[in-house]
């Protein structure tokens, strides 16, 4: 399958490592992956702290970059949220029809990473190697936006030598919520210590999920109180090889 | 919306007081905890729940759309079984109905059967203005009234007190009470109840809401656990009913749904321990006047609101509080308002207007949007959808008033609107973090980052971008 790469600006700055996790596991299950350089942002930033107007070029650009694409594939459940439940919003508060028709007619091809491998590539085994102790935390986007459902966990144990361990409160926030993390910092941090002391009573070596962000916020938090957890984006682990 | 919730600081500050709050953090921690497994339990015993929810928010869909068909029905039933209906557009016209009501019944005090409705226009503080004591009689608005407290949840008021605040307060505040009571729960109660029959034998006049109004019968509703509002409803010789005009459903068959869904949602019990319900009045059983008062108050603003309106289905269970995590960690009196929790913050900013004070704006910033709320609504509320438009309207409203916030948002969208933009701002983030960073950690940071990097570190940004990589595969 030729398959769009939508790679997030948040992915594509600041964890690049996802995206090239992503371009290995697709290649290696031997799908032919571009990468539409015109891509930037999908808006979720802006749309979720109320600068709706501000979104509205920025999903034009979105459905103009993907518009001859088959298949979009993105490393980020929020993202990909964004994109299926708000795209349309946006273009409706634009009061563009135009706009309107070009998103219907895009969102049904964009697709998590997670969701592709599983539904439409058909596969829960991608041949990877992992020998750690893994927990896995559904954010909350995947888990209530997206459905994602026992999908990314399925992949997760078809790894070879991972050690999956349950995380203690899985569905509940980490609390980073985007700009919440800023605006409503104390709120955040409460909820995110919460979510740390979870994560060290499992005793994994490696806390993971399927959006870079919530990831970041744990992390940080992990990293300030020393501790020697590593958080990875779960592309990465499914990209895991034998050296 | 008026008085004493006014002069509130923004969620945020008020927020970091509630997170420094040890006991209030552990006493709500464990009362929802508590009171969300019940209801998961109760809810998964249906296996037509999610059929349940959608006939839920259809009656309340339908009823909306047709308010004015609704009310008007229910104001023609209302009197035609003997009762007066009066319309109250604003607090201050509901609490001045309620005054010259009790005022010509020769009363100097009411008792209260627990409602939001007159919680929100501040009743009680206004009948004590015109020097007519309410007394409160559900045992968590009487721990909350006694304790000079507000309110923190919208079912257990008192959420935030432990056992043995509440022996203090009937200590201090009970008439009667000596040294000898414990904080056995058995009686604390027992205390109360001996407390609060004196009243019941004595008051004239009874203030109550309703959890529903029957447009084609004209009979109010209201459910509870312990039987005190039933006392309220059927001793005194007055009974006046304050009700939000959204409380209504078309017919008793409707009732069917909605009282499965609320005792669920709400206690998680299958069926509320009392459920009453007075059609008009009765000669010659219970009380012999019956008046409603329908109050707007905001409500039809928010039914304006092709998005907003969706708040005005709210049944008041609070399930969504007792999911919310931020909640769950600050409680309700940071959110200002008689409605905490998710509702409250897409609520009080639609009642109030979003501008209205320093509080409202802050409302709908209050949630990281995890959806836990919407996942538990029985009738279907897409809070983080409403959060979420209530943010662009709070946003919209500063339009034309300069602010880093928004000079940051602009210059992002400016970035975002090209690839080549984007290009370099990632070279500069590249650059700037390597300068800032320590060993591929950024520690703590001043000005503007203060929020984000207090008490979280960052890994340094990679040289190389995606594209870069890309292009150089
Ligand atoms: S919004 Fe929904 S969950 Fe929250 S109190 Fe209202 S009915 Fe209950």
């Amino acid at each position: 399958m030729r398959v769009a790469l939508f790679i997030t600006c948040f992915n594509d700055t600041l964890f690049p490592a996802t995206g090239q996790a992503v371009v290995r596991v697709l290649e290696r299950l031997g799908h032919e992956v571009v990468f539409p350089p015109d891509q930037t942002c999908c808006g979720q930033m802006h749309f979720n702290t109320g600068y709706q107007r501000e979104c509205v070029p920025l999903v034009r650009s979105f459905v103009d970059t993907f518009a001859d694409a088959d298949v979009v594939v993105a490393p980020s459940a929020s993202c990909v949220g964004m994109v299926r439940d708000f795209h349309s919003r946006v273009a409706e508060v634009s009061g563009d029809r135009g706009l309107a028709a070009a998103v219907a007619g895009t969102v049904p091809r964009v697709h998590e990473f997670t969701e592709f491998l599983v539904d439409i590539a058909g596969v829960t085994d991608v041949g990877a190697y992992f020998p750690h102790r893994v927990t896995y935390h559904p954010t909350c986007h995947g888990l209530r936006l997206l459905k994602l459902g026992d999908r990314p966990r399925a992949l997760l144990r078809a790894v070879e030598g991972i050690e999956l361990v349950d995380l203690p409160g899985a569905t509940e926030c980490c609390g980073f919520g985007g700009t919440f993390a800023v605006k409503n910092s104390d709120v955040s941090v409460a909820m995110g210590t919460d979510k740390v002391a979870r994560v060290l009573s499992t005793g994994a070596e490696v806390l993971t999920a399927a959006d870079n962000s919530c990831l970041m916020h744990v992390g940080g938090l992990l990293s300030r109180s020393k501790s020697k957890v590593r958080v990875m984006h779960l592309a990465e682990i499914l990209a895991g090889e034998r050296a | 919306m008026t008085g004493t919730w006014l002069g509130m600081p923004p969620f945020p500050v008020a927020a970091r007081e509630a997170l420094g709050n040890e006991q209030l953090r552990t006493n709500l921690r464990k009362a929802t905890g508590t009171i969300r497994g019940k209801r998961a339990a109760v809810v998964d015993e249906r296996a037509d729940w999610e059929a349940l929810r959608v006939a839920g928010k259809e009656i309340k869909d339908r009823t909306l759309h047709n308010l004015d068909t609704y009310l008007e029905q229910l104001e023609r039933k209302v009197t035609e079984s003997g009762g007066v209906v009066h319309w109250a557009r604003d607090a201050a016209e509901a609490n001045r109905i309620v005054i010259d009501l009790v005022r010509a019944a020769e009363a100097d005090e009411v008792v209260k059967v627990k409602s939001m409705a007159t919680q929100e226009i501040e009743l009680n503080e206004a009948l004590a203005e015109a020097g007519i004591a309410a007394y409160e009689t559900d045992l968590a608005e009487l721990i909350v009234q006694l304790g000079h407290d507000r309110p923190s949840h919208i079912l257990v008021p008192a959420i935030h007190r432990n056992r043995s605040e509440i022996r203090d307060i009937f200590l201090r505040e009970m008439p009667g009470v000596t040294a000898a009571l414990t904080d056995d729960p058995a009686e604390l109660a027992a205390a109360a109840r001996a407390h609060l029959r004196r009243k019941f034998l004595t008051a004239k006049v009874a203030v109550s809401g309703a959890n529903f109004a029957v447009a084609d019968s004209g009979t109010l509703v209201v459910v509870e656990s312990e039987g005190n509002g039933r006392m309220c409803l059927t001793l005194p010789e007055v009974l006046i009913s304050v009700v939000g005009i959204e409380k209504l459903v078309p017919t008793w068959q409707d009732l069917e749904v909605m009282l499965q869904l609320l005792p669920r949602s709400s206690t998680g019990e299958r069926m509320n321990p009392y459920t009453s319900t007075w059609t008009g009045v009765t000669p010659g059983d219970g009380p012999q006047e019956f008046h409603l008062i329908l109050l707007d108050n905001g409500r039809t603003g928010a039914l304006a609101d092709d998005i907003g309106r969706q708040a005005l289905r709210c049944i008041r269970c609070s399930a969504c509080l007792n999911v919310c995590p931020v909640y769950e960690r600050t409680g309700g009196h940071a959110y200002g308002s008689v409605y905490p929790g998710p509702i409250g913050a897409i609520l009080t900013p639609q009642l109030r207007g979003v501008t209205a004070d320093e509080v409202s704006p802050t409302l709908p910033f209050a949630s990281t949007l995890c959806g836990a709320c919407y996942e538990v609504c029985p009738v279907l509320i897409d809070i983080p959808q409403a959060l979420v438009h209530l943010r662009a309207k709070a946003v919209d409203a500063k339009r034309g008033k300069p602010s880093a916030e928004r000079t940051a948002m602009r210059v992002a969208q400016w970035v975002f609107g090209s690839s080549r933009r984007l290009r370099l701002a990632q070279r500069l983030v590249s650059i700037g973090g390597r300068v800032l960073g320590r060993r591929g950690r950024i520690g703590r940071l001043p000005g503007p980052f203060k929020g984000w990097s207090g008490a979280r570190d960052t890994a340094t940004p990679p040289r190389q971008t995606f594209r870069t990589w890309w292009e150089s595969r």
